[in-house]
């Protein structure tokens, strides 16, 4: 039975199935507890579960990341929120020294179930240092599983995977999702952790797009559909790995690419989908792929600046109508 | 101080020594290859340190824990292996020596970036915090490391959720080359623990029995439930930083100033002559193993006879070690490909 719900309830009640399932579950981060965490997701943890087990923390990503991966080690299975991405470079000697290097740098001898749940992307004029997007940094480490949930369905899947996962899982959040409402059944199978999911169908284009861009190539796709242009939207739900199959399937039916995505274009996450797809579809392809990114600049913090730094409906529109003539 | 132990500390430094010094020659043959930095001078820290711990304590180490996986039990040939690269080492040959691994022996890892043993040793604190055992962390750094930001991070947090945590600072008074004097405003590391009201003391690391002493009081204190200690202990290499470091950074009013304190004949009789001659060595620094042996043979603790039985099982050892790891095959890539993923369980990617 399928309940609308926001996207950090389904997070929130992720959390706590998981935390009532297994005592070795424990969350940490700034203000998660007494205050109930800064979007919500730990809302009534502290008081269920303890100080213990939902744990504020000092304003020190490095040390209570690094924490949180020495837990991992003994078989805990730390949840670490960061409060926003943009605080987690503090922390990238942890998630990229420790978390993903310790079980391979000792042979295989140790776990790391450790989760860290990010909140990112571009928000609501929040500036430079406060609408950043790591997810290419982060891709280009071997042995990190980035998960990147845009409906509250997937948020409550992917949460409870990860937290169940062995592995060092990333979580990124969208800022602007969490009090976005979708529907969530609690009862359905979930889908693999990494499994990409394909939200429209249609023929003329294959559009490939991950977190809050989803949504907008979700109705940028309703709008086209009304002039007669059909496409697969792809929401790819995990940026490592990825469901390269999912992809190649629609392109070998559509001969058309478009990648959408909120992170900058030079060297983002787009750059590694539109070479790997390259590579593996180049004879199905009848137009160059294209991208469709995020400009290469700071955020701005004027909004009307900020507005067009990052895609739009409108201008994925654009996108799509182009690349599907140019091919023509 | 029971003679049992006391032996068992002289033989694990005369161990350690002759280890740490075929590592050396070894490296000069190309058998080890990367960064390998060596203990010598060391070995009163990590040898007193472990035997006052228990087994089911944890300990994190930095990237100059060859001695502390030594004395922890991990055995020579699998410490070797691991040097020279093999599928046999401790960590799969995929480590190497900065980075030895033992989960069965709780010996939780060598660290190569400065300042990681702090968060590690606090999230394994943290989890017997949580689960209510008896058990402490002993987390080793140098006084290079006590000026990252993980260290002041980590200290707090352990002091303020009262974390079973034992801070064993390694002075050696050297951040590679640069002396305490260039890189610490406070040089006596062991105030800075005030900062965040955890109980700290120095001890002198050229004497095992004090440093063995220290680390059981602190630790029962630990385990009475006061929560994090801090030792310093001041100690000096007797080496540069690692093999690429000649040392000669040192000047000679230091070494002159050590010399004059304590002037000892090292244990280095097989010394080689592409690496620091046994003289060089001792006209550089006094010796801890030296310190501990003059006070057993003077207390009547150990004959001579014994203490030549002694170094001569401590050189079988290790050439027992050597021979293993030259008879270690090379790991495959497939099973660095299953170090990498050996936390997927069964699901299958698509």
């Amino acid at each position: 039975m399928a309940n609308e719900v926001m996207l950090w309830q389904a997070m929130n009640k992720a959390m706590d199935i998981e935390m009532a399932a297994d005592n070795s579950v424990f969350t940490m981060g700034e203000d998660v507890g007494l205050y109930g965490g800064s979007y919500r997701v730990t809302e009534g943890l502290y008081a269920k579960y303890g100080e213990w087990r939902v744990r504020d923390t000092p304003i020190s990503e490095g040390g209570f990341t690094g924490l949180g991966v020495g837990a991992a080690m003994v078989g805990m299975r730390p949840v670490i929120e960061i409060m926003t991405i943009n605080f987690a470079l503090l922390a990238l000697d942890a998630i990229i020294n420790m978390a993903t290097k310790i079980p391979f740098m000792s042979g295989g001898q140790f776990p790391m179930p450790l989760v860290i749940r990010v909140p990112g992307g571009v928000a609501k004029q929040l500036a430079a240092q406060h609408s950043q997007r790591l997810e290419h940094t982060l891709m280009n480490v071997p042995g990190l599983r980035i998960a990147v949930p845009s409906t509250p369905q997937d948020a409550w899947w992917q949460l409870r995977q990860a937290i169940q996962s062995n592995e060092p899982v990333i979580v990124l959040e969208h800022e602007l999702l969490y009090f976005s409402k979708g529907s969530l059944d609690t009862n359905l199978d979930p889908v693999p952790m990494h499994r990409a999911l394909i939200r429209k169908k249609g023929d003329a284009l294959t559009l490939i797009s991950y977190s809050r861009s989803v949504l907008l190539a979700q109705q940028a796709a309703e709008r086209l559909a009304q002039e007669g242009i059909d496409i697969d939207v792809i929401d790819l739900r995990s940026l490592s790995p990825i469901d390269w199959q999912s992809c190649i399937d629609s392109i070998s039916k559509t001969h058309h690419l478009l990648i959408v995505e909120e992170d900058c274009g030079f060297a983002g996450a787009g750059a590694e989908i539109a070479a790997t797809l390259s590579e593996r579809c180049f004879y199905e392809l009848d137009a160059p792929v294209q991208r469709h990114t995020g400009l290469d600049l700071p955020t701005p913090y004027n909004g009307t600046l900020e507005a067009a730094t990052i895609p739009t409906v409108s201008s994925i529109i654009n996108a799509v109508k182009q690349l599907v003539q140019s091919g023509e | 101080m029971e003679r049992s132990i006391l032996k068992s500390m002289l033989k694990d430094m005369l161990l350690a020594r002759a280890f740490e010094e075929q590592a050396a020659y070894e490296y000069t043959q190309g058998n080890i290859a990367g960064f390998l930095h060596l203990y010598p001078g060391e070995e009163a820290v990590a040898v007193g340190v472990l035997h006052a711990a228990e087994p089911g304590d944890y300990i994190v180490s930095t990237y100059r824990e060859h001695v502390h996986a030594l004395v922890r039990g991990i055995p020579p040939g699998k410490i070797m292996a691991e040097l020279f690269g093999r599928k046999d080492g401790c960590s799969g040959g995929l480590g190497g020596s900065m980075h030895l691994f033992d989960q069965q022996r709780r010996f939780m890892g060598g660290y190569g970036i400065v300042g990681e043993t702090y968060p590690v040793s606090t999230g394994i604190a943290y989890a017997i915090a949580m689960r209510e055992l008896p058990e402490a962390v002993i987390c080793f750094f140098g006084d290079g490391a006590v000026n990252q930001g993980t260290f002041h991070e980590s200290l707090n947090m352990a002091a303020l959720w009262n974390l079973p945590v034992l801070f064993v600072c390694e002075n050696n008074r050297y951040q590679i080359g640069t002396e305490i004097h260039r890189h610490s405003k406070v040089t006596e590391v062991y105030k800075r623990a005030c900062a965040y009201k955890i109980p700290a003391e120095q001890v002198n690391g050229m004497d095992v029995i004090e440093v063995y002493k220290a680390t059981q009081s602190a630790l029962l204190r630990i385990r009475e439930g006061t929560g994090p200690q801090f030792l310093e202990i001041e100690t000096y290499r007797l080496r540069g930083h690692s093999m690429a470091d000649p040392g000669s950074y040192r000047p000679k009013v230091e070494v002159q100033a050590f010399k004059d304190e304590d002037p000892v004949t090292v244990m280095l009789q097989e010394s080689l002559p592409e690496y620091p001659s046994a003289e060089q060595i001792s006209a550089i620094g006094k010796d801890n193993i030296e310190h501990l042996s003059e006070h057993m043979h003077r207390e009547e603790l150990i004959s001579p006879e014994e203490f030549q039985r002694m170094k001569q099982q401590v050189a079988e050892t290790v050439e027992q070690a050597v021979q293993y790891a030259q008879k270690s095959p090379e790991p495959s890539m497939e099973e660095a490909f299953s170090a990498l993923n050996c936390n997927r369980g069964q699901e299958v990617l698509i």
